[in-house]
């Protein structure tokens, strides 16, 4: 445990709110951007033209399009694919590999950081922009979430949120270690995430997205014209989700972690 | 006894198609050992292997005793200060070298101790808290040699470790070495400088082209090539009457006089036939003989018999 911690700490030291990660906090800031100034901009003109019902569907939609399909996976793939890949290019990878450390260890220290990283960003952003959406209704939005379904909502969000962090981010961190290129694989991942909703049932159950849709407390229709092509599929439950994606996310740790043992230092000479 | 030794045993290691070195067969015993080539020649690969940073295609190597594939105990035996020139940004000098204690799974005092011990073996105290990227040239190659022994380990793998050092820094890297050396440590180093190499190598390696050409002490590789007549510098009263004498044996390929008047270099293809002689004409004429001495047992000369032209990159 000291081993991982010290890995842990030197990884948040390392790249926790570093330079070179700007643009993955600009996507976690983002959503949390425009839901403040939808805030500021109700609270100044007074425009009262959508409900509390409807803002929570707007948020339901801006989770589904922009959290799941490019927030959190582009975020995911910036910070998880880098851990390793980021190290060989810069040709630092094997300061880890020349201490007395286990590589299955390496591989879950690197891996808790990036999630803490992960969580922290998108998670936060996800909670904050929820908080936000409907702050303009005053009590009415402190109401709907201490006594209606907005802290469920809120949980779900969360979770799912945690969830796809958790997901993509063995996935992306497997990427880091098996290619060189690491982008062409997320390419792949992300077609094929983006597809689902159109995949034949037993396809899309390959996927993380689709156990994540599944979660999401409000569900958004695909919009016409795409809607006529999807395929619908009984959701899974809960109960299998949840239990089912941590299972995949340990099996891509393992093999990330056999990979890692059988790794060789030589960047690419 | 291989529990102290560092063995190769008929190591190959292919990158592709291109070799990197080919059916090595090696026993490194403690003290300073040098390996010595050209660019390419494998000397690096030779390094990586007993790292553990690359394996073997084919073969077995022990590092006192364990296999490379084995980090959780080799590293705690063996620092590798590499070629690489690189270094995780954003961190200091002290930072960077307790972050890695720390991942040995030693306790924050003892971190903390041996990184300000190893700073300032290599003369970074007063540079600690800056951050690695400020460093000069010469203060990277500084702290990754502390970063490589800080552990204190038994064998220290060191790749061009005089690289970037100036001259005080050299002579106090070379100290160094030599004292690890005395204390039964393997020092396993790879340099260019070929006079630098002779001064501190207890044994060298000498490689081209991913094969060992020759390894042992320097003067008995020097011995064993055969082709090419040794040189001796006899330093005496009357060096043209040893000349003389010289010219009349079959061994003695050229004998020429030092520009002083005292001293006469020679080559011969029979090192012992002449020193029998050498002791008759002391004894027959009265040579006066202020020394007589090898001059060409070193480095420089043997990486030049045995490897040539090859060696333009040094």
């Amino acid at each position: 445990m000291n081993q991982i911690g010290a890995v842990l700490r030197l990884e948040m030291k390392k790249t926790f709110l570093s330079k070179r990660g700007w643009w993955i906090y600009l996507l976690a800031i983002g959503p949390v951007f425009l839901t403040l100034m939808h805030w500021l901009v109700e609270m100044r003109f007074h425009s009262a033209r959508h409900s509390l019902g409807e803002d929570s569907v707007v948020f339901a939609a801006l989770y589904h399009f922009y959290f799941l399909r490019c927030g959190i996976f582009f975020g995911c793939m910036g910070i998880f694919s880098n851990l390793f890949r980021g190290e060989m290019l810069e040709k630092t990878l094997h300061y880890y590999y020349l201490t007395p450390l286990r590589r299955e260890l390496l591989v879950a220290g690197k891996y808790v950081a990036g999630l803490a990283s992960a969580l922290v960003l998108f998670v936060g952003s996800t909670a904050l922009s929820f908080l936000l959406i409907g702050r303009h209704f005053g009590p009415a939005w402190t109401d709907y979430l201490l006594h209606g379904p907005g802290l469920s909502q809120l949980g779900s969000y969360v979770l799912v949120t945690a969830l796809a962090c958790i997901g993509y981010g063995a996935v992306f961190l497997m990427c880091g270690i098996l290619f060189r290129n690491p982008m062409i694989a997320a390419a792949v991942v992300w077609v094929w995430e983006n597809l689902n909703p159109f995949l034949p049932s037993l396809l899309k159950k390959i996927s993380v997205i689709f156990y994540l849709k599944n979660l999401c407390p409000v569900e958004v229709p695909i919009p016409p014209p795409f809607n006529v092509m999807v395929v619908e599929t009984d959701p899974t439950p809960f109960w299998i989700a949840v239990p089912g994606l941590l299972a995949v996310a340990l099996i891509l740790l393992a093999y990330s972690a056999i990979s890692a043992r059988q790794l060789e230092i030589s960047y690419g000479e | 006894m291989s529990e102290s030794l560092v063995t190769f045993n008929n190591v190959s290691r292919f990158y592709g198609e291109v070799l990197g070195i080919n059916n090595v067969s090696l026993t490194i015993p403690p003290g300073i050992t040098s390996l010595v080539g050209p660019n390419g020649s494998g000397k690096t690969t030779l390094m990586n292997l007993m790292t553990g940073l690359i394996r073997p295609t084919e073969g077995e190597i022990r590092v006192l005793g364990i296999a490379p594939d084995h980090p959780e105990k080799l590293c705690r035996v063996a620092g590798y200060c590499t070629q690489y020139d690189a270094f995780p940004k954003g961190l200091t000098g002290y930072q960077f070298l307790y972050s890695y204690l720390r991942v040995f799974g030693m306790s924050h005092a003892e971190c903390d101790e041996r990184t300000l011990a190893a700073m300032q073996l290599v003369g970074l105290s007063d540079a600690a808290q800056r951050t690695v990227a400020s460093y000069s040239k010469g203060m990277r190659q500084r702290i990754k040699l502390a970063q490589a022994v800080a552990h204190d380990p038994q064998v220290m793998v060191l790749d061009e470790p005089l690289n970037g050092l100036d001259p005080l820094a050299r002579s106090e890297a070379i100290a160094l070495f030599r004292q690890w050396g005395e204390k039964g440590r393997h020092v396993i180093v790879s340099s260019h400088i070929l006079h630098e190499v002779d001064q501190i190598s207890d044994q060298v390696i000498l490689l081209s082209q991913g094969y060992v050409v020759a390894e042992g002490k320097i003067q008995g590789v020097r011995s064993e090539v055969k082709d090419q007549p040794m040189q001796i510098l006899v330093r005496c009263d009357r060096p043209g009457m040893l000349a003389a004498r010289l010219f009349q044996q079959d061994h003695v390929v050229e004998a020429k006089i030092h520009a002083d008047g005292k001293g006469l270099l020679l080559r011969t293809k029979d090192a012992d036939s002449f020193y029998l002689l050498l002791n008759r004409v002391i004894l027959d004429s009265g040579l006066e003989v202020e020394s007589v001495a090898p001059a060409d047992d070193d480095v420089n000369s043997v990486y030049q018999y045995l490897i040539g032209g090859e060696g333009s990159a040094l």
